[in-house]
């Protein structure tokens, strides 16, 4: 699924909405979820998952094709885990092999 | 440290498309559920300038309980791996998001 279609299946669910009000609500979501962890905050959906920015501390990088020893700065990384009932969701799908089922061994 | 949660969200969306509050919530919330099922059915979810969550099968192996040293085995299972743009990567660094940015 593309943010294209995502906007498509909403514009279906929702006819008394303009596609052009659709696509900003979802543009917004991004945008939004976007400049919180850009400002160093965190954004929590409960269920669904939470956005945060993890540090990752300056260390000596290779190049790889040289050999190299490279300086690689200290930097952030946005990182998402995503909520028990998403996780569950996910991970129930696969016949056989629920997450109710891996509790019994 | 501050955290936006789905409110904050839904009063963004009011605000900026000028939905009543109450649709502003129900339609986040949709969105959150359709991206949900399209996991859920084993499909990425790619957003362009934000990210891809895809699901990744993970095998068994053979796990230890960190406190007691005792091996458990670990199940296969499915898990749920966001994969963050370049875009994204830029704007929690403070940087200009490259132009291209439709991985």
């Amino acid at each position: 699924m593309t943010k294209s279609e995502l906007i498509a299946e909403l514009a279906a669910d929702n006819p008394h909405l303009l596609g052009r009000d659709i696509e900003l609500i979802v543009g917004t979501i991004f945008d939004e979820i976007t400049a919180a962890l850009s400002r160093g905050e965190r954004v929590e959906l409960r269920g669904f998952g939470a956005f945060t920015v993890k540090r990752r501390d300056a260390r000596t990088g290779r190049n790889p094709r040289t050999g190299q020893a490279v300086p690689v700065e200290e930097k952030a990384v946005p990182f998402f885990k995503a909520g028990k009932e998403l996780r569950e969701r996910v991970n129930r799908s696969k016949p056989g092999r629920g997450a109710g089922e891996r509790a019994r061994i | 440290m501050q955290t936006v949660t789905r409110a904050h969200l839904a009063e963004t969306i009011y605000t900026q498309v000028g939905l009543s509050r109450n649709e502003s919530a129900d339609l986040l919330e949709t969105v959150l559920e359709r991206m949900s099922a399209a996991l859920e059915s084993g499909e990425s979810v790619k957003i362009s300038g934000f990210g891809t969550f895809s699901v990744r099968q993970k095998g068994r192996r053979v796990g230890r309980n960190p406190k007691t040293g005792v091996e458990v085995p670990i199940m296969p299972r499915r898990v749920l791996v966001f994969r963050p743009s370049q875009g994204l990567k830029a704007e929690v660094n403070g940087l200009t998001p490259p132009v291209d940015d439709d991985e």
